[in-house]
């Protein structure tokens, strides 16, 4: 049944079953590969998107239940790479292997969205869910408080 | 290798003056540009002239350097540039990044020397022939332009990326083409440390940008015209077999393409040997993983389908009595010393298995055509990838290409041979006449993982009667079959630096069903935790302080004074804290670094444990980039304290019984603790690894500490899982 997806502001027609995880969409028929597969249970955050603003796990995530609703994907949080949550992330080098970084990313702007100048405590509950095992932690910490103050500029 | 043993093997300059860069032989642009990076925008290097294997300039000064390693998160990128652009001497911004084409490396006589990235070294032991190839170019440029001004080579100078004789200037693009046809006399040496501009210094790694707006390809991304996605069930018990399933059971359902089923071969068990198992092939991997899960499979466990963590337990109990084979003694009978011995100490410990459970889950791209075969497969050795893709198939190394991209973490795990997916692959796409993906659901990584090998030990010491250890002995018991693994059983313990006079070290080896491979800092890692929690256990029987006890045990060995002191100096250990907060010290060796750790943790009256601050001191004898060389530090003291405070694989009925990131628990934000990283380097002639040493004194420094706080020595890991109450 074909379901219409609001994907990064474009509307994308696709033909998918309806209980088929948003993730699988977004990687093979948009060919939005920046969102990750990591664990298929929202257990690890590296498929973090934004549905009409909020972090969801896009693994767990049914397609036809976010239809018509406003998803970004890592690929359109920026054109350019200069939302300030990127631009921290570059000047403190935070990714290492990378690719748990796009769910990082999402769950971290979608932190400043509703929190702007998050506390440690804030950033600790609003993190949790996005594991890294390069250990990458301790710069996510700082380039969120970086984030926060770029956003001010 | 001397690096003149290496120049010599390429006494052939070749150089490729291409019009759209496609007469550069093999070299597949666009993959290697899409995967690569670089401080500027990408241009096209279309009038790129290749000096030599390692890098190639454009006529915009523009040098591109091929790395023939992967990037997984360590900075391979990074440091194979700066050690390139040192020599070459060209300005930092006009460097560019590309993966080399292990295309030309294994069909053109292996011209990069080591591809596989492993074992903390790509700096520490292949710096000299990296270095040379940069070194090389700049003479030969020197040379093209002191030709072509009528002068000496040595009256010319080249200085970021300018070459210069009295008035004379010219940058380097200028002589790229006649440089590449010079055959210099003889190599020049590479640059020792006092001549060094740009490294040791402070260099953000080139691939963050790349990695912040889901650009950076993995090879998960891969995605070949055609592509089809494969799920894959290899039997839970490792090397069990496969009897039967029902593929009329799923066949019909939506997208649903095939069935693929492997067999083991039999007498082959490498870690890269197919298993038996089944892969189910769909338009979607959705599609294929949820008909897998739903596929009627019957199994055969055979004998292994008994063993559990209980039984390895009980059979370590067994052998930690009786005598194992002598990796290591120096001295007398250390074992009758301790039996005779009035004052003896003595303790078990234990760690399980772990996984390497990287964030990317092994998987790899195969499209098997009659006229080529491309690969993507994310492995520590690319090209491994590109042999065992020939193999499976019959086919010609010059008939397979592998794709190079980044690699979603490795950490000793996805080393070139250590897992079947690429031969999986390979069969899929033969059998399916397609190109297939073939990803493992996370459940398969974790449970088929090559895993870090349970291992229980036994350390033993006499006391003499200044309170020093006279004689040692430790028994280390290692459930593998993989030799490997079994000469890494007491790794750490019977190396220890300790000047203890008389020592013996034995090791068991109980054959297991479960495949095991190297694991980041692979040995130290597991040992660490046991032989600096027993040094600890020493020094304080013998009523010394921790710190004093190893200042002194380590006297007149250079690297382990320099970090002692230096944790000495910035770490403010003590022992003398409130009850309920402590401060542990460890010091290990590992890839030829020395590091040391304090840990400071608190313990609730109830038994919760948290880790307040983690110091580090490295003794790497050098380093290239300080700013690379912390991040990994701090990564590694996370990747350490993930297994040992929260890991731990559970065996039973022969599988795994934690098989995704809800039951094997690693650490997450909130518990990451402070970790500050200092460096104490010997700069001393010798090269050690940074991207493994920092971890493995992490966990004893934590439960050195925790025994301060509460007057428990927790011998075992999961240190969670231990009761830490205290009154």
């Amino acid at each position: 049944m074909p379901l219409t997806l609001d994907v990064n502001g474009r509307a994308h027609e696709v033909d998918v079953e309806p209980e088929m995880p948003l993730l699988w969409v977004l990687r093979e028929t948009l060919g939005l590969t920046g969102t990750k597969y990591g664990c298929g249970i929202a257990q690890c955050g590296a498929c973090t998107v934004h549905v009409d603003g909020q972090p969801v796990r896009s693994c767990s995530v049914p397609a036809a239940s976010v239809a018509g609703r406003r998803i970004t994907t890592i690929e359109g949080l920026s054109p350019d790479a200069s939302h300030p949550v990127q631009q921290a992330w570059i000047e403190h080098t935070v990714p290492q292997c990378g690719y748990c970084q796009s769910g990082q990313i999402m769950a971290a702007a979608a932190l400043l969205a509703r929190s702007p100048d998050p506390s440690d405590a804030e950033i600790d509950a609003a993190m949790a869910g996005n594991l890294c095992r390069c250990g990458t932690y301790p710069r996510i910490r700082t380039a969120i408080h970086r984030a926060a103050e770029l956003a001010k500029e | 290798m001397p690096a003149q043993t290496m120049i010599s093997r390429r006494a052939v300059i070749r150089t490729m003056l291409g019009a759209g860069g496609g007469m550069i032989l093999g070299f597949h642009l666009p993959d290697a540009l899409a995967a690569a990076v670089a401080p500027k925008p990408w241009t096209t290097p279309t009038d790129g002239v290749e000096i030599n294997a390692w890098l190639t300039i454009d006529g915009d000064g523009t040098v591109t350097i091929r790395v023939p390693h992967t990037e997984q998160g360590q900075g391979a990128l990074t440091s194979v540039a700066m050690l390139i652009a040192e020599e070459l001497d060209v300005p930092w911004d006009s460097i560019q990044v590309v993966f080399a084409d292990m295309h030309r490396h294994v069909n053109e006589g292996e011209e990069y020397i080591v591809t596989s990235t492993h074992g903390s070294q790509l700096v520490r032991e292949q710096h000299p022939h990296i270095m040379q190839a940069g070194a090389s170019a700049r003479e030969r440029l020197k040379q093209a332009a002191a030709n072509a001004w009528g002068i000496e080579r040595g009256a010319v100078t080249a200085r970021q990326g300018i070459l210069s004789a009295g008035d004379r200037r010219a940058p380097y693009a200028d002589f790229a083409a006649a440089a590449a046809e010079i055959a210099l006399d003889e190599e020049p040496a590479i640059k020792t440390p006092d001549e060094w501009w740009l490294l040791g210094r402070p260099v953000p790694r080139l691939d963050a940008r790349v990695k912040v707006d889901g650009s950076a390809r993995f090879s998960i991304d891969a995605r070949p015209e055609g592509l089809v996605y494969a799920a894959v069930k290899c039997c839970p018990v490792p090397w069990g077999r496969l009897v039967r399933y029902d593929f009329e059971r799923v066949k019909e359902r939506p997208g649903i393409i095939g069935a693929v089923e492997f067999r083991a071969r039999p007498g082959r068990r490498d870690n890269s040997d197919l298993q038996d198992g089944v892969a189910i092939v769909a338009d979607s991997w959705h599609r294929a993983k949820a008909a897998l899960d739903d596929l009627p499979i019957e199994w055969d466990f055979g004998p292994d389908g008994e063993v559990s963590s209980a039984t390895q337990a009980a059979k370590a109990r067994e052998l930690l009595e009786a005598p194992g084979e002598v990796s290591e003694a120096s001295g007398g009978d250390a074992l009758a010393m301790i039996r005779a011995a009035e004052r003896v100490v003595s303790a078990d410990y234990h760690r399980p298995y772990e996984a390497h459970a990287r964030m990317e889950p092994i998987n790899a791209t195969v499209s098997a055509t009659a006229a080529r075969v491309d690969v993507w497969s994310p492995t520590q050795d690319q090209s491994t990838a590109l042999l065992l893709a020939a193999d499976q198939l019959g086919r010609d190394t010059r008939d397979v290409y592998v794709h190079t991209t980044f690699i979603g973490g490795a950490f000793g795990g996805n080393g070139g041979g250590a897992t079947a997916v690429t031969r999986q692959a390979a069969e899929i796409s033969r059998q399916i006449g397609r190109p297939v993906q073939v990803i493992w659901p996370r459940e398969e990584d974790i449970v088929q993982d090559k895993q870090r090998p349970p291992v229980y030990a036994r350390l033993s010491a006499a006391l003499g009667e200044d309170g020093l250890p006279e004689a040692l002995l430790s028994r280390s018991v290692v459930f593998t079959r993989d030799p490997l693994s079994i000469r890494l059983a007491d790794r750490g313990v019977s190396d220890m630096p300790y000047r203890i006079p008389h020592r013996r070290h034995e090791r068991h080896a109980a054959p297991a069903h479960v495949p095991t491979a190297t694991h980041r800092a692979p040995g130290t890692n597991q040992n660490g935790f046991m032989v600096e929690q027993f040094a600890d256990e020493m020094a304080l029987a013998g009523g010394r302080d921790p710190l004093e006890w190893r200042l002194e045990m380590t006297q007149g060995m250079e690297p382990w004074q320099r970090v002692l002191l230096k944790l000495e100096e910035v770490a403010g250990f003590r022992t003398d804290l409130p009850r309920g907060r402590g401060m542990g010290i460890a010091v290990l060796e590992d890839h030829d670094s020395y590091c040391g750790a304090c840990a400071t943790v608190s313990v609730s009256r109830a038994g919760e444990l948290t880790v307040e601050k983690v110091v580090l001191v490295m003794n790497s004898g050098y380093v290239i980039n300080p700013r690379a060389a912390a991040e990994q530090m701090e990564g590694s003291v996370v990747w350490e304290l993930s297994h040992a405070l929260y890991g731990g694989l559970e065996l039973e009925q022969g599988r795994f019984v934690n098989d995704n990131f809800d039951t094997y628990r690693l650490m997450r934000m909130p518990q990451v603790p402070e970790i500050e990283v200092h460096f104490a380097l010997s700069e001393d002639g010798w090269w050690g690894g940074i991207g493994e040493p920092a971890g493995p004194p992490v966990p004893p420094a934590v439960a050195n500490a925790v025994f301060f706080a509460t007057g428990k020595r927790v011998r075992s890991t999961p240190i969670a899982k231990h009761d830490l109450r205290w009154t």
